[in-house]
């Protein structure tokens, strides 16, 4: 199914099982323990051997010798891989760096080695037997250095991507020099780790050519393809299956180490092979979000008209990596004639940086939203009502281009008078509650919508039943359960007859988890399996499809009705199809927006920063459950806490590596970092966007929530911090006096 | 120059010989194996028995395998997460002997006569225990891999609240402390869930223990 016009109504508008607040399918499975992940299938494999990586101990240079002797003969080792005994490898199409180093090391923690035992006790007391001598090699591990002479980079996510770097709309340092009122200033966002709480993991079996590998990844067929490319094999011989996955947040959306030296491993031990990096490498041996430096100019009216806004970024990246967008926004987020952004890309040798939860975004709203902040406090105007008086309903930098929908205002309306704004106090530093420092901020969400083709198998069994196989995956998002619900909506049962089976190659290819476009993209896919499937049920039972109404286990039409279940009763019936995606997106500027509400308090002798309350209001199309989608969005309100308060990865950089590799180090918001949170959704329905009118909020809701969250903390001290994450340190020293 | 790194792994390698660092000096390279497999058959052989979920297990243990290693790789109970293998993020909690610990920082051989009850103890799919009833209708999980610990670690909770154990945020030390929200985030953090639904099991531990948030 092409979609290419707007979608017109159809049975998913009946709402009777899409857009309701229905509890997890997958729930009693992943409550009591027995969703099996990557490392569980003791089901399938009963006993597999267990591989330990070996990672890196530089940052950048080669091996000069690696000794395997004693590792070798340690107590239960089966085998040993290194890049010498591993054959020719490939490198995967989304990997910047090798996933197996050696000679040539890349990064600090890359894979150099997998020793396989009989045993994990005894694989990990072996790798520490591994034996390497390292030739260490000047790295660039500063990225403030590096920016210096850095080149400005392309966006790889603009559709002329072949055209200059930067964008440029009217004539920005003219307009810029004449405002009246002007803000200039510079916000740095550090690197961060997905941090999620599955580590990667696989296991690995061959038999004869064919490699099956249980994983945990968001990208099926990505991962699949770039497997079989990386051990030289056909994509045929790979089966790749991952129905749990224990958190992703793009961290799992490639294939890592974890797989290739699985499938190694077990290849060289002639039995299966299971392998879970451990926790201390995931920052350093998969991906992060990179650090930004950004620099945001903005000249206005002084009734608060943008008439000028630049917005600049620089991150870094191994050699072939690509820039962290931190612009994207700014280009279609507030109105001006006068607009101009650009990245600039230093190459750094610190471990790969790529898309983490709302990449570009997230960090970009983090330093525009809080110059917005700034900007209304310069022109004594509400933050709210600067943001109502620059929104725009088109591209602004293509104003024949209108946006699919846009409500931002409304979230903004409705936010101000749920959260009580109204009693906020624009002097910061002003509001006192005992010891504590009380403030209020607030920071547009602002996410574009993507659309990826997405294949789904729906099949109506005999027993009434319907089956839907797609390779989408469930990271935590929900796609069991709305898949479920799209196609009880769509064949007229109850959810309780849907059987939903995902993360298996062996199954159409999916759009599968990334940049919040799963869930319309994947559902749109099982809508057009479903679409098909009805006229198949049609045809057997002597209906017009067109007209046939679905519902109840019914087939209606013209003056009769059958039971559906009749369709089947000389045998099963089985659809597949796949969505794919017209122009629209070109006509029309497709995005998700919210607001962001945030209380926080700040001891005024300590500087301990507490958030007291929080509110997001989201305008991002037909909500598919609103109790997953709550759940989505309040997990990213509590990402977007980390991101303002504790995440970090701290830069050695002499040794080219992220220190706090692990949880203990690395701050995430636990149970008391969080308070109640509030999530409302306006109502809506963008028909130019899919059939199921659906957009994402999985990323949406961390976009701009760190902002709000500074801006709060800047509201109850006075004090702007413009280098995340803010902790105490960076305001203790200037905090007003509390008695 | 002297590379830091590679003695880092010198040393650790020696630490890890432990008992062999003696022989290491005066055996050629090739013979001086022999120690490390013979200490490893010692490791291999150890006999314990414990009560997992009411039934009773005898293993023979590496006497390095963790009881969540021995939980998840040897009776495959799997539903006991290990999300970071050095007591940072609560995955791994189990209940043993009715207290709550991180079953990743706790050796299998010392839970000779034990009773653990796992996520798996708690209830079934077809019969939930409450609090994991509470975690579905209050959605407070999402990708599920912390949730087990949650749920073993909030059943825990209600039940040191109930013994009258005081926390780090009880204002008294000497009165009962009550099941407020604060108390439970308090006595929760321990158990990281990065999709962050925190704000969901709050809701769902109040609804399991009957109060009000």
């Amino acid at each position: 199914m092409k979609f290419d016009t707007a979608a017109e109504a159809n049975p998913i508008d009946r709402m009777r099982v899409v857009g309701r607040a229905h509890p997890r399918i997958d729930g009693p499975l992943k409550t009591t323990g027995r969703a099996a992940y990557a490392y569980e299938h003791h089901d399938v494999v009963t006993n597999p051997a267990y591989g330990v990586i070996v990672g890196s101990a530089i940052g950048k240079g080669r091996i000069a010798r690696i000794d395997l002797t004693v590792a070798e003969r340690a107590p239960g080792v089966i085998a040993v891989v290194t890049a010498e005994n591993a054959g020719k490898l490939g490198k995967g199409k989304h990997n910047t760096a090798k996933l197996l180093g050696g000679p040539d090391i890349d990064h600090y923690h890359q894979a150099v080695a997998v020793v396989v035992a009989t045993t994990f006790e005894q694989a990990t007391a072996a790798a520490a037997l591994v034996r390497v001598e390292y030739a260490q090699a000047e790295g660039r591990f500063d990225l403030d250095e590096a920016l210096k002479t850095a080149p400005l980079a392309k966006d790889p996510n603009s559709p002329e991507k072949q055209g200059p770097p930067e964008s440029r709309t009217g004539d920005f340092e003219q307009a810029f020099a004449q405002a009246p009122v002007k803000l200039d200033e510079l916000y740095t966002t550090p690197d961060q780790s997905h941090s999620m709480m599955e580590p990667h993991a696989s296991l690995a079996a061959w038999n004869g050519e064919e490699l099956t590998i249980w994983t945990s990844n968001q990208m099926i067929d990505w991962g699949r393809t770039d497997l079989a490319i990386t051990l030289g094999i056909p994509k045929e011989n790979v089966r790749f299956v991952s129905p749990y996955v224990g958190g992703g947040f793009g961290c799992k959306l490639f294939l890592r180490s974890d797989a290739v030296m699985a499938a190694l491993g077990a290849k060289a031990a002639g039995r299966p092979v299971k392998v879970a990096l451990p926790r201390p490498f995931v920052p350093n041996s998969t991906t992060h979000r990179p650090a930004t430096r950004q620099r945001i100019r903005i000249g206005a009216t002084a009734d608060g008209n943008i008439l000028a806004i630049a917005h600049e970024s620089g991150s870094g990246n191994l050699p072939d990596g690509q820039p962290e967008t931190a612009t994207n926004q700014t280009r279609l987020l507030y109105a001006g004639a006068n607009r101009l952004t650009s990245m600039r890309l230093a190459v750094l040798d610190l471990p790969e940086g790529n898309a983490m939860r709302a990449p570009g975004e997230a960090p970009g709203l983090m330093a525009l939203e809080i110059a917005m902040d700034e900007l209304a406090e310069k022109l004594g105007m509400d933050p709210v009502e600067l943001r109502v008086r620059n929104d725009t309903q088109v591209d602004p930098e293509k104003p024949e281009r209108p946006f699919s929908e846009r409500n931002l205002v409304g979230c903004l309306r409705e936010g101000a008078e749920r959260f009580g704004w109204q009693r906020r106090n624009s002097s910061p530093g002003a509001v006192r509650d005992g010891n504590w420092l009380v403030g209020m901020g607030m920071a547009v969400a602002f996410r574009n919508n993507m659309n990826i083709p997405s294949g789904a198998r729906v099949r109506l069994g005999q027993d009434g039943r319907v089956t839907v196989e797609t390779d989408m995956t469930d990271i935590g998002t929900g796609s069991y359960t709305i898949i479920a619900q799209t196609a009880a909506e769509m064949m007229g049962v109850d959810i309780e007859n849907v059987l939903v089976r995902l993360g298996d190659s062996a199954f159409p290819i999916s759009s599968g988890s990334g940049g919040q476009f799963g869930a319309n993209s994947s559902t749109s896919g099982v809508y057009a399996a479903c679409v098909k499937l009805r006229e198949a049920v049609a045809q057997r039972l002597g209906f017009n499809s067109a007209d046939a109404t679905f519902t109840h286990g019914q087939v209606l039409g013209g003056n009769r009705s059958a039971k559906l279940i009749d369709a089947v009763r000389d045998g099963e019936l089985v659809a597949e199809d796949k969505i794919e995606w017209g122009g629209l997106d070109k006509s029309y500027q497709q995005s998700t927006f919210g607001a962001h509400f945030v209380e926080a308090a700040v001891d005024g002798f300590t500087g301990e920063i507490r958030v007291r309350r929080m509110l997001a209001v989201c305008a991002a199309g037909r909500i598919l459950n609103p109790l997953t989608a709550r759940s989505q969005v309040i997990g990213a309100m509590t990402m977007g806490v980390g991101a303002a308060l504790m995440e970090e990865l701290a830069v050695d950089k002499r040794r080219g590596f992220f220190v706090n590799h692990d949880l203990a180090g690395y701050e995430v918001p636990v149970h008391a970092d969080i308070p109640h949170q509030e999530v409302i959704f306006l109502d809506e329905a963008d028909d130019k966007v899919s059939p199921m009118k659906a957009k994402g909020v999985a990323e949406l809701g961390i976009c701009g929530v760190a902002a709000a969250v500074a801006n709060a903390v800047y509201n109850a001290t006075g004090v702007r911090v413009r280098d995340y994450p803010v902790t105490l340190d960076k305001h203790l020293n200037s905090l007003p006096a509390v008695s | 120059m002297a590379n830091p790194v590679e003695s880092e792994v010198s040393r650790r390698g020696v630490l890890v010989g432990g008992t062999a660092t003696a022989m290491i000096g005066v055996l050629p390279s090739g013979q001086g194996q022999a120690q490390p497999a013979s200490s490893d058959a010692v490791r291999q052989g150890f006999e314990v028995s414990f009560e997992v979920n009411g039934k009773p297990y005898s293993l023979q243990l590496d006497t390095r395998t963790t009881l969540l290693d021995a939980l998840r790789e040897h009776i495959h109970l799997t539903g006991s997460k290990k999300g970071c293998d050095h007591g940072q993020c609560g995955a791994c909690t189990v209940i043993v002997n009715g207290v709550r610990i991180n079953s990743c920082l706790t050796l299998a051989v010392m839970h000779q006569d034990d009773r653990i009850t796992t996520i798996e103890g708690l209830g079934t799919p077809e019969q939930l225990h409450p609090m994991q009833a509470a975690f579905i209708k209050h959605d407070g999980y999402q990708c599920g891999y912390c949730t087990p610990g949650q749920i073993c670690s909030a059943v825990a909770v209600l039940d040191e609240i109930k013994a009258g154990i005081p926390s780090h945020v009880s204002a008294d030390l000497t009165s009962p402390p009550e099941l407020t929200n604060v108390e439970m985030r308090e006595r929760m953090s321990g158990n990281i869930c990065r999709c962050g639904a925190y704000s969901n099991i709050a809701e769902a531990i109040a609804e399991a223990a009957g109060s009000k948030t």
